[in-house]
């Protein structure tokens, strides 16, 4: 596969495991780690990367999983502050060219966007989604009031 | 001066005493109710009960009037978090954060941390001073750390009595700053020969400083 990319996972909960889970059938080489073995139960068992017990805000623990080399590095962890801290160094230690973190409170979320770190916020990805699915609502009501003028 | 501690145990209410003594305005930010009390009941601090790295309670212990923030959790991601929106969003002049992975140090600093320490790497290095070598005493560090300054006392088992300084391999950028023999202080020069029982001022830095005890202690 000619566009393998190296990519590093760090927290494999819900969204970690799927992303690895994705991203290894798709052909990528990838490296999960987190602090608890039993997390790894959530991959594959046709998961062909590896895995690595540890904590990602330990530096010896970033370079065992060759982040020197990772195309790709996405914090998935359920605290955001260790996925802002570990996107950074990613990014400016390591120079690890995409780097994104997931970050749960809507404000620092914005504020680090603004600092030039990619981030995603399920919360207001959520929020977003609701209203749209609100306005959608309104427009059909709207239009459904409309024609019984 | 204004100065917000975040986390920390114990020591946070030990600094909190000292710096109100000093006639700081000390505001402590800490996420455990029993700490935070004792803390706002035995000092005259400003106590906030939460998390140091949340923006709202930032604000709400003064950071936009603060000169500086000291970061104590015993998590390396908290203190650096708060550090930076401190500095960022509320323009905190000096963010002092301690690390508990001493590899740590060097990352914060290039992250843009004014001031991270390591506990660990500081109990070590006294640790390793202590028990390598009895003849040694650390009298200061300098330039937070960057510099020692250590007395070393030569006993007749040292490689380098006999020899003059420039004929030791001491480190390229250590110095031997004054030699004490017999209470009396000599301003070296590469040609003074050292004899046993010679105190030198040594001025090193960390990274050279075993180098530079070995050629002078053996």
């Amino acid at each position: 596969m000619p566009n393998t990319k190296q990519i590093v996972i760090v927290g494999c909960g819900r969204l970690g495991g799927t992303l690895a889970n994705r991203l290894s059938s798709q052909g990528h080489r990838l490296i999960v780690i987190d602090r608890k073995e039993s997390a790894f139960d959530k991959l594959s068992y046709d998961f062909s990367g590896f895995k690595i017990i540890g904590d990602a805000v330990e530096l010896h623990v970033l370079e065992q999983a060759q982040i020197k080399n990772a195309d790709c590095l996405f914090a998935t962890t359920t605290q955001d502050n260790a996925n802002l801290m570990i996107a950074q160094v990613a990014k400016t230690i390591f120079n690890v060219p995409r780097v994104v973190a997931r970050v749960f409170d809507p404000m620092r979320e914005s504020i680090y966007r603004e600092f030039g770190i990619e981030t995603i916020s399920p919360t207001k990805l959520s929020a977003e989604a609701f209203l749209k699915m609100l306005e959608d609502q309104a427009h059909v009501n709207e239009n459904h009031h409309h024609r019984r003028r | 001066m204004r100065i917000i501690i975040i986390g920390g145990d114990k020591t946070v209410y030990f600094l909190a005493r000292q710096f109100v003594r000093r006639k700081y305005h000390v505001t402590v930010i800490n996420r455990d109710p029993v700490r935070s009390r004792e803390i706002a009941e035995q000092t005259k601090a400003t106590v906030v009960l939460g998390e140091g790295s949340d923006v709202d309670r930032l604000e709400e212990a003064g950071a936009r009037q603060a000169d500086a923030l000291l970061a104590l959790t015993s998590h390396d991601q908290d203190n650096l978090i708060a550090c930076q929106l401190a500095q960022r969003l509320f323009g905190v002049p000096r963010t002092i954060a301690m690390v508990n992975d001493p590899d740590n140090e060097p990352i914060f600093q290039r992250l843009g941390i004014n001031v991270a320490f390591s506990a660990t790497r500081i109990i070590g290095s006294i640790i390793d001073q202590e028990t390598d070598f009895e003849d040694i005493t650390a009298l200061m560090p300098l330039a937070r750390g960057r510099i020692n300054v250590t007395d070393v006392r030569l006993d007749n088992l040292s490689p380098a009595v006999g020899k003059t300084l420039q004929e030791l391999d001491l480190a390229e950028n250590s110095l031997v700053a004054a030699i004490i023999r017999n209470e009396e202080v000599i301003v070296p020069r590469g040609a003074t020969r050292l004899q046993e029982d010679d105190h030198l001022v040594l001025i090193t830095q960390p990274e050279n400083q075993k180098q530079d005890l070995e050629v002078l202690c053996g």
